[in-house]
């Protein structure tokens, strides 16, 4: 920043930054320091007694198998859905991007799952696969096949997933769609030219250019599944049956809600914070390296 | 000219301000979790009371779901603006009842207050679960229901059933016999926990806990993983493998599947009826819950569900004369048998219960004499007075996930129990840590 | 692609056709069921095609509430939520953009501390830090209130992050230039810097909207008065319903008026949400 110009004003800037500071110092800071506070606490609901136990919520936290779990859920629950979601919408993209007429027609209709609230969406989905009612649903039903999202686990991950998928779709299809057309054409053609069938020159030149796009949507995609999923399971399962579809952060929400485990859930939300950090650095490490590229 | 107007104007304000009471009116907040028809009934006890006297003025508000209020009472106690009355799950009584300080029991309210107060003259099945074991009332009951079996009559006889089921083996019998015309669903039922674990102890008067289900100390340790109960489960495990019992889900959300004829037989609160009424297009009653004969004492007498109303503490006492003055109003017995027979509420006193027999009423509606001869079936043990356990509401969600690993067969039914018990036990020990002795 | 293929043309076509299907099939659903009466839906016998319930039914949700299960009409969570999104958005962008101002324009004490003290706020997503900001709220009296739905959601570094990005792309001959005309930062400020942002503030502003529009947690957790609710809290009451059958044909209804105005804001400025979308992730 060594070139900028410079305005005078020793009063001004303050107050220019002062209404973001204060919201970020009051909504923001102030929060993330009490969690930590909480954490090493154990209280009563109504906060009338409280007693400081040190690290006692994260010795147990770290013994409990439920915690575990959420773990697995929210690892194997970003998985799938980076999977399917960037598959699919790389495929579109990689369709959308040969010049066919009509194009526009079809993205403006591919980027509607974005607009749709997670929980809107998950909405759509429940009436069509919730066990009697749904259309889908029923069509198992008769083809023999058990749908039950209620009691059983596996099936209550896929409904989840399938929702997740369906919203992240338009993302990564725009983000793909943009990074395949900055590929400049001489490099397709040129490999063209050597005789490369369109499947190798795929594989060989287009896929690993995309790849600073691929990397960057595989994290945003984690980042979805961990903290925009929440409307999806609260509305869809609750983190059932059993706790499998409860995620790292919905077990947070939950655990907090009947305000019977306020130092439970804030060594979580600490533990949650070291690991969006490490996301967010991580990301932010890998997209300077990107316009360096 | 103008000076006449001026007067004229000047005598109306001063008219004006002599007619209006020179006191203002002491606002009671009253947070409540009902909706639909429920919500009706808050609203029209609230507007009752206003205009029966013009000292106080309870304002209700919707707070969402029963959790929901609950959290926000908490919040609110917290940041210095509790409501004056809260309406509270039964199960949130033991986080309500740890509180000293944030909230003042019934009793001693009335007491202060000097209005008249005779514990003795409510249901004891009702007052047992809102009091302590002294016998001091801590709420007020206010929508109190019981669990019992919903038979789609239509059905049975289809299925040539001759009569409703009474006990368990009688429900396992028939539940495989409606598989054949309900391949789906032969019985189901909602409220798990509250109906396989604690409605089904106290009716075969078992302890779910220790210390009286925790009503005598918060060191109570869970019962509930014996012989009788994991061969419950068993049984139902058994059935669900074929869906002669089908889960419906942990809490009632799965009663539109009685309704839809889906399921012919479905255990649920009483408090279904008006949904019931509303949309069952075929035959329909009510009986009490099955109970395993075999068994020395059963059937017992049922826990009541529903909840109760919650005074704050930090209250002015204007605020505290006029809620006094509104738990008086509800306790009216006129008011109760009104509010009973229109809503389904259970009446909470004895006298409302009397007059509403001595009317002929329940011949005309036998279903919603049901719940209340449950409750009164026997007069109640240490096993069956109600149950009091801190962090409730969590710990029916994890006995609710170890039940669905056993319906799902991922653990045995011995297994499931065991793990609630013991993870039940661990809530119960943190939550003692943090009592208010 | 390179080559000239007839049927090569096909694939692209089928499968992106296939691919609007999936996208759009759960909406046309959704469509479909808010036109038709409970009851049909209920029984599983509900066709593919509108229904004659559509008026009767929008009627019923938006203005005059279904008493059974929303107290309130959708059209008044509709008010809400618009009022919700509006105030995110133009929040956000006004507080970032005169705090990315101040940062790239201006030498003062301090500057990085706060640059990054900003910053580091990305690495608080609201999920993380709910029940202590819950409190917060609650203690400052903003409960139920349109200040509590809006203000602790408005500091966002991503969009203080994409102004001062843009702003110093600014040439210096601009700033040069408006000192010589003996322009103060204020009037540097209206009369060019902001002309010049706009399009990144129409950007922004689509995905900004969208965002306040499609809160979930952070509305469920602090509203808790009927008149309150945003449309996409309305949805989960709806079918949360406990002591009566869920009405299928009202929660569609609100599905689609939920998902009305994003969808429109993103199809009607395409581009803009395009190039706001990539521009906040770089």
């Amino acid at each position: 920043m060594e070139n900028r110009a410079i305005f005078s004003g020793k009063l001004l800037p303050y107050l220019l930054i002062l209404p973001q500071l204060a919201i970020s110092l009051i909504f923001f800071y102030w929060p993330a320091v009490q969690a930590l506070q909480q954490s090493f606490l154990v209280q009563d609901a109504f906060g009338l007694s409280t007693e400081f136990v040190w690290f006692e919520n994260y010795v147990n936290l770290l013994q409990t198998p439920e915690y575990y779990q959420a773990i697995g859920v929210t690892f194997v629950f970003s998985a799938l859905v980076a999977f399917f979601s960037l598959t699919l919408g790389l495929l579109l993209a990689v369709m959308a991007n040969r010049n066919i007429r009509g194009v526009q027609i079809y993205r403006t209709f591919l980027i509607v799952p974005y607009a749709v609230a997670p929980a809107v969406a998950s909405v759509l989905f429940i009436f069509m696969f919730q066990p009697g009612l749904g259309m889908i649903a029923r069509a198992m039903q008769r083809n023999g096949i058990d749908w039950n999202p209620v009691l059983n686990g596996t099936h209550a991950m896929i409904l989840v997933v399938i929702v997740a998928v369906w919203n992240q779709i338009s993302y990564n299809f725009l983000f793909f769609l943009a990074g395949l057309q900055a590929i400049p054409k001489s490099v397709i053609e040129a490999a063209a030219i050597d005789g490369a069938k369109p499947m190798r020159r795929f594989w060989t030149i287009v896929f690993p250019l995309l790849s600073p796009t691929t990397f960057f949507l595989i994290i945003v995609n984690i980042t979805y599944v961990f903290f925009n999923t929440l409307g999806i399971i609260d509305t869809a399962t609750g983190g059932g049956p059993n706790g499998a579809t409860q995620t790292l952060v919905y077990k947070v929400f939950q655990d907090g809600k009947v305000g019977s485990d306020l130092g439970g859930s804030a060594a979580q939300s600490v533990i949650l914070m070291v690991i969006v950090v490490g996301l967010t650095a991580f990301q932010f490490r890998y997209v300077e390296k990107k316009v360096h590229y | 000219m103008a000076l006449r107007k001026f007067g004229a104007a000047a005598a109306v304000t001063v008219a004006l301000a002599l007619a209006t009471p020179a006191y203002a009116v002491t606002e009671i907040q009253w947070w409540h979790a009902m909706t639909g028809p429920n919500n009706d009934v808050v609203v029209k006890l609230a507007n009752d009371f206003n205009a029966s006297q013009s000292e106080y003025k309870v304002v209700p508000s919707f707070k969402g779901s029963y959790a929901d209020t609950l959290n926000a009472g908490i919040a609110a106690f917290r940041a210095g603006n509790a409501p004056g009355i809260m309406q509270v799950f039964e199960v949130g009584t033991a986080t309500m009842m740890a509180a000293k300080g944030a909230v003042k029991p019934v009793s001693q309210l009335m007491k202060e207050q000097g209005e008249p107060f005779d514990p003795k003259s409510y249901l004891p099945a009702i007052t047992g679960y809102y009091s302590t074991s002294k016998g001091e009332m801590l709420s007020f009951p206010f929508n109190s229901s019981s669990m019992v079996l919903w038979i789609n009559l239509d059905a049975l006889k289809k299925a040539d059933i001759a009569a409703p089921p009474k006990t368990w083996p009688e429900v396992f019998a028939d539940a495989r016999k409606l598989h054949a015309t309900n391949p789906t669903c032969g019985f189901s039922s909602a409220w798990i926990t509250w109906g396989l674990i604690e409605q089904f102890s106290a009716w075969h008067n078992v302890p779910i806990g220790s210390k009286a289900n925790g009503l005598d100390g918060f060191d109570t340790v869970l019962e509930f993983n014996t012989p009788l109960e994991t061969k419950l489960l068993e049984s139902l495990v058994d059935l669900q493998k074929d869906k002669s019992y089908d889960y419906s889900g942990r809490t009632n959300t799965g009663e539109g599947r009685f309704t839809s004829g889906e399921c012919p037989m479905f255990m649920t609160s009483s408090a279904f009826y008006p949904s019931a009424k509303a949309n069952a297009k075929f035959n329909f009653t009510a009986v009490p819950m099955p109970y395993f004969p075999d068994v020395k004492g059963a059937p017992q007498n049922s826990i009541i569900g529903g909840a109760s109303l919650w005074v704050m503490g930090g209250k002015t006492p204007e605020e505290y004369e006029g809620i006094a003055k509104f738990f008086t109003f509800l306790s009216d017995t006129d008011r109760q048998v009104n509010l009973h027979q229109a809503s389904g509420y259970l009446p909470i006193t004895k006298a409302a219960y009397e007059k509403t027999k001595a009317s002929g009423f329940y011949e005309k509606n036998p279903i919603l004499e049901v719940p209340l001869k449950e409750l009164t079936n026997t007069p109640p043990t240490e096993n069956s007075r109600g149950l009091r356990f801190g962090g409730m509401v969590q710990m029916r969600d994890v006995w609710a996930e170890e039940i669905e690993a056993a319906l799902a067969g991922k653990k045995s039914a011995k297994d499931a129990l065991d793990a609630a018990v013991s993870r039940g036990n661990q809530m119960l020990r943190q939550f003692e840590r943090t009592a208010v002795k | 692609m390179v080559e000239h293929r007839r049927f090569g043309n096909l694939l692209p076509h089928l499968v992106l056709l296939a691919g609007v299907a999936i996208v759009a099939f759960p909406v046309y659903l959704a469509i479909i069921a808010s036109t038709h009466d409970n009851s049909v839906i209920a029984n599983g016998q509900m066709p593919l095609i509108p229904g004659s319930h559509a008026i009767e039914t929008y009627w019923n949700t938006i203005v005059s509430g279904t008493g059974k299960t929303t107290r309130e009409p959708v059209g008044g969570m509709m008010l809400n939520s618009l009022i919700m999104a509006l105030g995110i958005a133009a929040g956000k962008i006004a507080i970032s953009i005169i705090s990315a101002y101040a940062i790239v324009f201006f030498s003062f004490p301090f500057r990085m501390t706060a640059f990054w003290t900003i910053f580091i706020t990305l690495m608080l997503p609201v999920e993380v830090r709910i029940f202590p900001t819950y409190k917060i709220t609650s203690d400052l009296h903003m409960l139920d209130s349109y200040a509590g739905l809006i203000l602790p959601l408005i500091a966002s570094a991503t969009a203080t992050l994409l102004f001062r990005q843009f702003f110093m792309t600014v040439p210096k001959e601009l700033v040069e230039a408006s000192k010589i005309d003996g322009a103060g930062p204020i009037r540097f400020f209206w009369d060019t810097l902001l002309p010049l942002s706009v399009t990144n503030i129409a950007a922004l502003f689509v995905i900004l909207f969208i965002y306040g529009w499609n809160q979930y947690l952070w509305p469920l957790l602090i509203t808790t008065r009927d008149d309150m609710q945003t449309i996409v809290i309305g949805i989960k009451k709806i079918i949360d319903v406990h002591d009566a059958l869920t009405e299928w044909q009202v929660a569609m209804a609100t599905a689609v008026l939920a998902m009305l105005p994003p969808v429109a804001v993103v199809v009607l400025m395409q581009r803009l949400f395009v190039k706001g979308l990539i521009e906040t992730e770089k």
